[in-house]
């Protein structure tokens, strides 16, 4: 209708005289603070490239007046993170694990470094507050395995449990049902024997008699006769309220019937002795260290 | 056998070629199936071999069905427009679009609640998020630009698309590769690299596809009834163009045997990884950016009923940023193995990126001027409008990330993801919805939509999505790459990987809540459009008669 009106009226602005499907387009000029801006970032572009390292070149590339590398960056941090601790954790790996204990600064040193690796390594299994789960060990308590000395977590930590290193702990709870040792109802009976020591409720019609009978043929050459276990075979103690991998008469009838070897691996070969000497002293701290 | 029209009816060029060729396709696939290495390779030569006599046999009934003369270009003087490859990708795209959105819930529930990965290799986190990945961008976003591209150039060309059976290839093939790469990722058959995950015989099959889209975009500029072209049709050009470019350039790859689906990509090392992040950046920048400024420079315009704000702009920022774009990648390599000099180039190529990205923006709100009322009463040209907005925001955020100092802390944290989805959820996926509200009612010859109140709440409920989502993802990343560089005063770290890991559980469910709404949104979106296909007459058209607010 209007071929010779090429103005906006709302913008009041010329249009480029080109139509596509109804759709115009106003001749609007550049935004000044868009141009404006735009030039700005080319111009500090420009200034970046003289200061850092930018154009590839036949063999090379231009340096920039600073002569910045993310790789001297990196030797420079690290070169402050040594200074700042290197001489502590210098003196850490020449203490004994009782000198530690008896030196504030630093048993506070061990612990900060054993905090750091018990998160990236143990956390896993026993949980970032150490509480533990279902068949890995709560390190909180001091109800120990394989013995909550320093020396013995250290051991522990080491070489592992069943982890087919040569000095790791060995010993397992043998599988009493799967090969035949007992039958279904004396591991019954014996389950509810175990539950009796730690003072839990007993089944209707159980016979304590024969509990007892069975628990001593069986169970007392690796728990001992009071039940209270063995660290030398890493054996628990069935008469405290702490269960790794529960008290109820199913799990105990399944792990009588199945045995248990939970798996600690050694670390020696991952983590360096002054790291381990860390770690061991955070674990002694948590709260159940003897 | 009396009838004289059938008499006069020849093939085509395309089908005299093309069924034949798909007989032979057909037969190198199932001799494929029956020499493969491995499973997954043996059903994706299957699905080919039925595809291609599917094919043979569609084009040959077509050809049996169809009158002597092929559809005529215009008819009483305007222009005979092709919907019905339009069509078909606009009903893909919503249905790529709820499938993706609803693996992006399943993924980001199970970073929440890793449970949910049932401990099966298919529904693994894994082999999921490249699904999501290639779901929402190429599945969803692709089908939307073939469908969109389809249309505005027919439309600002004022011509009938190029070619008869080269568009149903294009829309059809597309969706195959689709099909072929994602039940691809569910059975693990991967090249690991990010966003390029299909193996050498879905990229080949792409490749095919890709160029004919190519030529007939091309062919219907050229046969074009207009003599400029328009804006959104350089965009359109210039994201087919570097698509294919980057496709060829990242994916050249030797397999270990023609029948096998695993290959070794031909560059190694840290040239791999500058080749995967030049193809990845751009990407965003081409598939992304430009595909979709082409789909916002016709689809607001036209729906504001407003001219495009500046012409000039349009031009300045076009060039500045398929010339920019293409030189950002490394600053996705920032603080690796990648040297210094190509870092500091993807940083300030990045930085210069910010107005050309803005030139979009500004074109696209300001076209409203003298429109803004409108945005009370149509819920789509609001959608289509804080799409703009959204898009805005993150070719900021972008930049901002792009310096080195700043990525120190944002890379490899969850405010990249949140970065991401305020321009996936926020920009793509609102302009992709706008343009369908659009597209839908003129393809199928509707008044108007079924309902605009429904749109009205698509739009409130996937907004808050959207808030959600990527205000979790801002303070769950600023924390975890706080937290990670935390060093006490002993020079140890502050905390564990774990105590991060941990301190992250709130937000992912708070994310997976955004993500829930935004495929609710979808699923509002679905049904309206299809009630718009069924029923058509229009809400919309009514109230556009009363002259009355949508509230």
């Amino acid at each position: 209708m209007s071929q010779h009106d090429d103005t906006d009226r709302v913008s009041g602005r010329s249009t480029t005289g080109h139509e596509w499907d109804g759709i115009k387009e106003l001749n609007t000029p550049l935004p000044r603070w868009w141009v404006l801006t735009f030039y700005a970032t080319i111009v500090w572009a420009f200034g970046y490239w003289v200061v850092y390292p930018a154009w590839p070149l036949v063999s090379g590339y231009t340096a920039g007046v600073l002569h910045t590398t993310n790789r001297a960056a990196v030797t420079e941090n690290l070169a402050q993170l040594e200074a700042l601790r290197g001489e502590k954790m210098k003196a850490l790996g020449t203490a004994s694990l009782a000198d530690i204990e008896n030196d504030p600064a630093l048993l506070a040193l061990a612990r900060a470094r054993g905090k750091t690796v018990f998160g990236d390594n143990c956390a896993p299994c026993h949980g970032s507050g150490a509480a533990g789960a279902k068949g890995y060990p709560n390190l909180n308590d001091d109800d120990w395995l394989w013995g909550g000395t320093l020396d013995q977590i250290m051991q522990t930590i080491q070489f592992g449990a069943r982890s087919g290193n040569a000095k790791a702990h060995e010993g397992q709870m043998l599988a009493f049902g799967r090969d035949g040792i007992l039958k279904k109802d004396e591991i019954v009976t014996v389950a509810n024997y175990v539950r009796s020591l730690s003072g839990l409720s007993t089944a209707a019609g159980y016979n304590p008699a024969a509990g007892k009978t069975i628990f001593a043929e069986n169970c007392v050459s690796c728990h001992g006769e009071d039940g209270k276990g063995n660290q030398e075979f890493g054996a628990p103690n069935l008469t405290d309220q702490i269960w790794l991998y529960g008290s109820d008469e199913s799990t105990l009838v399944e792990t009588i019937t199945k045995g248990r070897a939970g798996v600690m691996p050694a670390w020696s070969g991952r983590l360096d002795p002054v790291t381990t000497k860390a770690l061991a002293v955070y674990v002694h701290s948590l709260g159940g260290g003897k | 056998m009396t009838n004289v029209s059938a008499g006069a009816k020849s093939m085509t060029i395309g089908e005299a070629t093309l069924w034949p060729l798909f007989a032979v396709l057909a037969f190198l696939c199932l001799i494929g199936a029956g020499f493969a290495h491995d499973a997954p390779f043996a059903f994706h030569a299957s699905l080919g071999c039925a595809a291609s006599i599917a094919a043979a046999f569609a084009i040959l009934n077509r050809y049996y069905d169809r009158p002597a003369k092929p559809p005529p270009q215009e008819i009483n003087g305007r222009p005979n427009y092709n919907l019905g490859p339009i069509k078909f990708a606009s009903v893909a795209a919503m249905f790529w679009g709820i499938a993706g959105f609803a693996v992006g819930l399943i993924i980001a529930s199970q970073l929440a609640w890793p449970a949910l990965n049932l401990d099966l290799p298919w529904t693994s986190f894994g082999r999921l998020r490249p699904l999501h990945t290639s779901a929402v961008i190429f599945a969803f976003g692709g089908n939307v630009l073939i469908a969109t591209s389809f249309y505005v150039v027919q439309k600002t060309c004022r011509t009938r698309l190029a070619g008869d059976l080269a568009p149903w290839f294009v829309v059809l093939g597309y969706n195959f590769f689709i099909l072929i790469a994602g039940t691809g990722y569910l059975l693990g058959v991967t090249q690991s690299k990010e966003y390029a995950e299909p193996e050498w015989y879905a990229d080949l099959w792409l490749t095919i596809v890709w160029v004919t889209y190519l030529l007939v975009f091309l062919a219907t500029l050229v046969k074009r009834k207009e003599p400029h072209i328009f804006v959104a049709n350089w965009f359109y050009l210039a994201f087919i163009v570097t698509i294919a470019v980057l496709h060829l350039g990242n994916n050249p790859a030797l397999p270990v045997s023609v029948f096998g689906s695993k290959s070794y990509i031909a560059w190694g090392g840290v040239q791999d990884a500058m080749f995967q992040w030049w193809y990845g950046h751009n990407a965003v920048g081409f598939f992304l950016t430009a595909g979709f400024l082409a789909i916002m420079y016709y689809f607001i315009p036209k729906r504001a009923e407003r001219p495009i704000y500046s012409y000039r702009l349009s031009i300045i920022h076009f060039w500045a940023l398929i010339f920019l774009y293409i030189w950002a990648g490394p600053h996705h390599l920032h603080y690796t193995a990648l040297p210094d000099w190509a870092q500091t180039l993807g940083m300030t190529f990045s930085i210069m990126l910010w107005m050309p990205s803005w030139g979009g923006m500004i074109n696209g709100l300001m076209t409203l001027s003298g429109a803004w009322d409108k945005l009370r009463t149509d819920p789509v040209l609001r959608m289509l409008v804080v799409s703009v907005a959204f898009y805005g925001m993150s070719t900021f955020e972008g930049p901002i990330m792009a310096i080195k100092v700043v990525n120190s802390l944002s890379h490899y944290t969850d405010w990249t993801i949140g970065h991401v989805h305020s321009g996936a959820l926020g920009w793509v996926g609102f302009v992709s919805f706008g343009a369908l509200y659009c597209l839908v009612p003129w393809a199928w010859n509707r008044n108007g939509l079924y309902s605009l109140k429904l749109v009205n709440w698509h739009f409130w409920i996937a907004t808050l999505g959207i808030v959600l989502y990527i205000s979790a993802m801002w303070v769950s990343g600023i924390l975890q790459g706080l937290m990670w560089r935390a060093y006490t005063s002993l020079g140890f770290l502050e905390y564990s990987f774990i105590e991060t890991v941990e301190a992250m559980h709130p937000f992912y469910i708070i994310r997976a809540a955004g993500g829930a709404l935004f495929l609710i949104g979808a699923l509002i979106m679905a049904f309206n459009l299809w009630m718009t296909v069924k029923a058509g007459e229009a809400e919309e058209a009514r109230a556009a008669g009363r002259l009355q607010p949508a509230e």
